[in-house]
């Protein structure tokens, strides 16, 4: 490793695996190192063994929980929007060609003590037991306005102008009641400030397969940072995991210029990594309490299916913060045959982590296995313009990947000095592309 | 080479389907099964050249270390049948020990490769074939490769001893190891092209069948009436795929 690269990158996760592929299909010498003997860092997704070893130190699991192999267990819950930008990425570079997908099969809100279908369309407005007749009616029109709206047709605009006005004048000029208005702001746009673009994403994300905005891939999500590790590697890089990673060296002006292993330096003129091998340069703002459980049956009352998002909003449990709980199962190749994967994860309010996501832990049912973990969410204290290090935000508790695509775009930008542009390929490019051939 | 070397793929028959090279495969009304194949092997005994060898029956001497290429396809046709290849490289990542499972996930065939000339390297090809058997597909077919043999194979009248003498891996030795571990046996010169053709032939055959009746999963994405638009695999258009073909 005592060469010279262009950036070399610390950590295996999502953030550090797009760049990584991104930077060296430019061109980019790219050095890629992890000090775990696994890909993926925080987004991996473990086997069994692995799981016990992060959190029980090292015990066996129970054999009735069948082959290790069977197992992928994501460390991160989140799910990819149909239309969203992670989409956009694997579609720019390819890196879908080594993968599999499949659909969430529902998404589902709990309210006033119910489990309901959250609808995504104005054909499951009219079915949905959230709402009553008339409301119904009007919620059926504000779909219908979202899902035709055109950003460069003013026809579509209906006189509002959604760049400029907050979503509450979308829901009064449409008449929506509070209980509506909050179930799409937290269950649809799935964020406190639930701006209209978010959505317009989940409704076109549900328009382009139906029954959910959501797909996942198979394996687990492990997959998506060994898919762009794969690219990086196809254009040049070099990886090497299980690789201590002991200093980080400046040149005289406080600019980074290599990183040593061991007696080995790396030579380099940019760093990006995650949160964990920076401790000096990074602060926390906040925390996540996640619980992962291995269930025998599907979650109740979501009509048995094999994977759903659930969101508890923040004001049904009087919370600041919602409640999300991700479900996949064997058909997604992450356990054992009849066995179900769910998460339960929100951000921390109080010194009782685990007291806090009892009503999302209340809705599963017995669990044959959890564990239950609490982790800093930690950022960048400098924007890596003066040291040339460039870190990444820990994995926030969206249900999503959106925040993730936004800190790749944030530190493409500060790496390389552009925008990261995406070509938007179409069924019909790629069509026209196979005939010409 | 013509256009259909930007996607890395070419024709050949193989042997066993006795039909000419040139037979293109529009006139074949066999579909096509694809099969994901994956190289495995010591660094440098020389996965990428056996693949180039049966791909585009080239060889490049000094080949870098592999850069550019997703996958290269390749069909090759039976009797009965016609498989489409989708061989994947390490793309390097096992120099450092740092092969990411996903390069084994559905594979159906491998082709573990070392250096007639280094023992070491049967070693590690052992080393590979068990982690093979702990993590793959348990159905799947692997064929084992000695390559290089150009190397210990006399060239010239009385350079006979010299080059035998430079193997470090006896036939025998090698073969009564693959079938011990129930392995094809190959022994190849992807320089000179002795026995590539072969290992794929008979991996073809060996495929079972059932694995080809069923699609692979990746084919068939349930949940809705159809593949997810808008993700689909792309048919071999990666630019990365260029650098597999000498054009």
């Amino acid at each position: 490793m005592d060469e010279q690269y262009d950036i070399i990158v610390l950590g295996t996760g999502l953030t550090e695996c797009v760049l990584s592929g991104l930077l060296s299909v430019e061109g980019k010498k790219v050095l890629h190192m992890d000090r775990n003997d696994y890909y993926g860092g925080e987004s991996a997704s473990l086997n069994l063994t692995q799981l016990y070893r992060k959190f029980r130190s090292g015990a066996t699991a129970s054999s009735e929980l069948g082959k290790d192999r069977d197992y992928n267990i994501d460390l991160i819950p989140k799910f990819m929007m149909a239309n969203g930008e992670l989409v956009r990425i694997l579609t720019h570079t390819d890196v879908t060609r080594y993968l599999e997908f499949k659909q969430i099969s529902g998404s589902f809100v709990y309210r006033e003590g119910k489990i309901s279908k959250v609808p995504a369309s104005e054909m499951e407005a009219v079915r949905s037991p959230l709402m009553g007749l008339f409301e119904k009616r009007r919620a059926k029109k504000f779909f219908e306005y979202m899902q035709n709206w055109v950003a460069d047709d003013p026809s579509t605009h209906q006189g509002l102008d959604l760049e400029k006005i907050p979503m509450s004048a979308v829901y009064e000029k449409f008449g929506l009641e509070p209980g509506t208005q909050d179930f799409i702001g937290h269950a649809m746009a799935l964020y406190l400030d639930d701006s209209y673009e978010r959505i317009i994403l989940y409704i076109t994300s549900v328009a382009r397969y139906g029954k959910s905005p959501y797909i996942y891939p198979l394996y687990g999500l492990g997959e998506l940072p060994q898919g762009f590790a794969r690219l990086s590697a196809i254009y040049g890089g070099t990886y090497m995991l299980d690789k201590p990673v002991d200093e980080i060296v400046y040149d005289a002006d406080g600019k980074v210029c290599g990183v040593r292993s061991g007696d080995e330096v790396a030579k380099t003129k940019q760093v990006i990594g995650d949160p964990s091998y920076f401790s000096s340069k990074i602060r926390k703002v906040g925390k996540v309490v996640r619980a992962i459980c291995i269930l025998k049956h599907p979650i109740p009352n979501t009509d048995d299916v094999d994977s759903i998002q659930l969101v508890i909003p923040q004001n049904q449990v009087n919370r600041k913060h919602d409640i999300y709980i991700a479900s996949v199962s064997s058909s997604h190749n992450v356990c054992a045959k009849d066995y179900f994967l769910a998460i339960v994860s929100t951000i921390v309010e109080t010194d009782n982590p685990e007291a806090e996501i009892k009503p999302g832990l209340d809705l599963l049912g017995p669990c044959v296995e959890k564990f239950i973990s609490v982790t800093d969410l930690e950022e960048p204290i400098e924007d890596g313009s003066k040291d040339q290090v460039f870190i990444s935000r820990s994995y926030d508790a969206t249900s999503h990947f959106g925040t993730v695509c936004e800190d790749v775009k944030s530190i493409y930008r500060r790496v390389t000095g552009q925008e990261l542009t995406l070509k938007q390929r179409t069924r019909q490019d790629e069509e026209q592309k196979e005939m010409a051939e | 080479m013509s256009n259909n070397s930007r996607q890395g793929t070419a024709e050949s028959p193989a042997r066993a389907g006795g039909e000419s090279n040139n037979v293109p495969s529009q006139n074949n009304n066999l579909k096509p099964v694809q099969v994901k194949l994956v190289l495995l092997g010591e660094a440098a005994v020389g996965k990428s050249s056996l693949v180039l060898r049966f791909v585009n029956n080239e060889f490049q001497e000094n080949k870098e270390p592999t850069i550019g290429a997703a996958f290269l396809t390749q069909k090759c046709r039976l009797e009965d049948k016609v498989i489409k290849f989708e061989i994947w490289d390490t793309a390097g990542q096992e120099r450092f020990h740092s092969l990411a499972p996903m390069y084994y996930r559905n594979a159906q065939a491998a082709v573990v490769v070392y250096d007639v000339t280094k023992s070491a390297s049967l070693d590690k090809a052992k080393s590979w074939v068990k982690e093979l058997q702990r993590q793959a597909n348990p159905n799947i077919v692997i064929a084992l490769a000695g390559n290089k043999i150009d190397l210990v194979q006399p060239t010239e009248e009385g350079e006979e001893e010299s080059a035998e003498s430079g193997r470090q891996v006896p036939t025998d030795e090698a073969k009564a190891y693959a079938m011990e571990a129930g392995l094809l046996f190959f022994e190849t010169s992807a320089k000179k092209g002795d026995g590539v053709r072969d290992v794929f032939t008979e991996i073809a055959k060996k495929i079972p069948l059932e694995l080809m009746m069923s699609p692979r999963p990746r084919q068939i994405v349930n949940g809705g009436p159809s593949p997810l638009p808008g993700l689909p695999r792309a048919n071999g258009q990666n630019p990365g795929q260029n650098s597999g073909c000498s054009c």
